[in-house]
């Protein structure tokens, strides 16, 4: 099989450690100031692609981010990790997963990679529908929640974190991949490799250069959950289930 | 005029309907925009799930019957469905694997916005999900002049009761073209073989962590859930430590869950974790460190360690004369 190019996609999000809280006017979620990262997930796409590549089995591993200005630094990191160049859409506005996919699709009509790999979710908007939604722009076939990948033959073989089990199954190439945690452990990035990383192409592009103008959800309001509360410290076993009788659960 | 599509869980013919398609019906009910179709797809369908052929209050079944579908790949089932499905107002799922990898395909080729994890329906075209792991809630709304399409979380959820209808609704068939291109192919299934209760369904969950240590300590607990007739997760750290299976994972990027009690053992309550639990109805904590996130949100917590609770909590179990 020829080497192939690989798209990843990686989403700017709040970093995974942090709890998010409410805006006090309740107007949206307070960022300022609070540490942000890449998608737990796509640093997961990125680390297969290398991996890939570092088989032969791929030529170029390009990124590619939808988001602000701000990005870079996000960015800046995957290339350190061992991505060859990036493509950072900036836009300030909060893009939707369909208005991603579209941008992603006209990338991928211009870069024509065998494989795009993204994360099985973004842990801000927990929607999961990126890649799904790119497949079926691209009309190529589709692998989701994947913890294990290989190619061979114009082919690749994926197994899926599925709800009964792990299911495998055969996807022909060009194909849309997305990641569950445990397809791999992402490298750390070394110092040298952050400076090597200022060198590397970044292609930057104003999102609304790509003519996009789709329907989007329309956010009404922002509400805190319903909290659940500390109970009661119980001292010993018996104690224990004594108190779980009573609450008739058991 | 407005008509609501469910897709049912992809099934074979001879297993009762699902249960997420019996709590995605009880969304569609809820929204209560117009008559309700149920689309099937598998192998082996000539007879529907018991008891779907005569449930009430659906209008048509869509049946898509061929033993390419056993397993259905999202790729086919979307190129299937796809013209059929703009003559519906809405477009239904259930938040199972399924759903999740087939509904965002169908809002790519439909050109709409999906609402992922439907938690509360608020009207026709206004819902409320959860974001940043359900540490906050959102009300969105749908555009006009767009189908909606949602899927459904199910530990949000009641199945609908299950009533005859009148009548059977009438089941159309439909054929799939030999020409249509099968760019993905089922290959295998692992699953786990257990007699214990189903994890999403089960009223009862034993929960584990990091902290049993092995694989076999792990099987402390089975005792536990057999005991209690309850289903077995884990955390993160213990599946990726290779305790337990990846399908018993709970939590933001596993099972989100809603037993009526949740006993978790050696957890320590990572807000990844605890977005899997927020609907349960008892959390019993056991942790050695008073200080673990976890007692938080437990409804009874107990300060020790496991491998002298879990004994000590069977014996107590037999001195009550609970689970035999
Ligand atoms: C993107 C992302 C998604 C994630 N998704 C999930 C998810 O879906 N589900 C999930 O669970 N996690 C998830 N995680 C991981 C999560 O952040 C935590 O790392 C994980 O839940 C920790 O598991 P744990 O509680 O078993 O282990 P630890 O955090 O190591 O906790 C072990 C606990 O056991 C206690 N303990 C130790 N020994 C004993 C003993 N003998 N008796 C009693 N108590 C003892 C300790 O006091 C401690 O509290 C995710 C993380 C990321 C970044
Ligand atoms: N703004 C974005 N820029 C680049 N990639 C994105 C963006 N949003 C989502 N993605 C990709 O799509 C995946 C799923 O995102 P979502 O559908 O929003 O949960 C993420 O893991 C990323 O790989």
């Amino acid at each position: 099989m020829n080497p192939i190019k690989i798209l990843v996609a990686a989403k700017r999000v709040v970093d995974y450690n942090v709890r998010v809280r409410l805006k006090p006017d309740h107007s949206g979620i307070a960022t300022d100031g609070v540490k942000m990262g890449v998608n737990p997930f796509d640093e997961i796409a990125l680390e297969e692609a290398l991996r890939i590549r570092e088989r032969g089995e791929a030529s170029e591993v390009v990124v590619a981010t939808v988001g602000p200005h701000e990005a870079e630094s996000q960015i800046r990191s995957l290339l350190a990790m061992g991505a060859d160049r990036a493509i950072h859409i900036e836009t300030t506005r909060e893009t939707g997963p369909l208005e991603v996919a579209h941008v992603l699709y006209h990338l991928v009509q211009e870069i024509e990679p065998g494989l795009v790999i993204l994360g099985k979710q973004a842990i801000d908007d927990d929607c999961g529908q990126v890649g799904p939604m790119l497949a079926a722009l691209w009309g190529r076939p589709q692998a989701t929640f994947v913890s294990k990948l290989t190619l061979e033959g114009g082919r690749a073989q994926a197994v899926r974190e599925v709800d009964h089990g792990l299911e495998t199954v055969e996807v022909d190439l060009p194909a849309v991949i997305t990641t569950d945690l445990r397809l791999n452990t992402p490298r750390f990035i070394k110092m040298p490799d952050i400076m090597k990383a200022r060198q590397k192409p970044l292609d930057r592009r104003p999102f609304e250069n790509c003519g996009i103008d789709l329907p989007r959800l329309e956010v009404e309001a922002y509400l805190p959950p319903p909290e659940r509360v500390a109970g009661l410290r119980v001292e010993s076993v018996s104690e224990l289930v004594t108190r779980l009788r009573d609450r008739g659960v058991l | 005029m407005d008509a609501i599509l469910v897709i049912a869980e992809a099934q074979d013919g001879q297993a009762p309907i699902a249960e997420s398609t019996l709590k995605t019906l009880a969304v569609a009910r809820k929204i209560g925009a117009g008559p309700v179709d149920l689309a099937w797809f598998g192998a082996g369908l000539d007879r529907l799930p018991e008891p779907a052929g005569t449930l009430n209050g659906i209008r048509k079944h869509w049946v898509f019957d061929d033993p390419r579908l056993v397993h259905p790949p999202a790729s086919l089932v979307s190129r299937l469905i796809g013209s059929r499905a703009r003559e519906y107002s809405h477009l239904l799922m259930p938040g199972t694997s399924f759903g999740r990898d087939l509904l965002p395909r169908l809002a790519g080729l439909l050109g709409a916005p999906l609402v992922s994890d439907v938690l509360e329906v608020l009207g026709p075209r206004r819902f409320k999900r959860g974001i940043y792991a359900g540490n906050i809630h959102t009300v969105v709304r749908v555009p006009d002049g767009v189908p909606v399409l949602l899927t459904v979380r199910l530990a949000s959820w009641r199945p609908i009761v299950v009533e005859e209808g009148p009548a059977p609704a009438p089941v159309e068939k439909i054929a799939v073209p030999g020409t249509i291109p099968v760019d993905a192919r089922f290959v295998g299934l692992e699953v786990d073989q257990s007699a214990r209760p189903d994890l999403q369904s089960a009223r009862r969950v034993v929960s584990g962590g990091r902290s049993l240590g092995s694989r076999e300590n792990f099987a402390l607990l089975e005792k536990l859930a057999d005991r209690l007739n309850a289903a077995i997760g884990a955390s993160r750290a213990a599946v990726d430590a290779g305790y337990a299976p990846n399908d018993l994972q709970v939590g933001q990027t596993g099972k989100i869950i809603a037993p009526e009690l949740y006993l978790a053992f050696g957890i320590s309550g990572a807000i990844q974790h605890l977005t899997g639990i927020r609907d349960a109805g008892t959390i019993v904590a056991v942790n050695k460190d008073p200080e673990a996130p976890i007692f938080k949100v437990a409804d009874l917590g107990l300060v020790g360690d496991l491998f002298a609770v879990i004994p000590d909590l069977l014996a107590e179990l037999d001195r009550q004369g609970i689970g035999r």
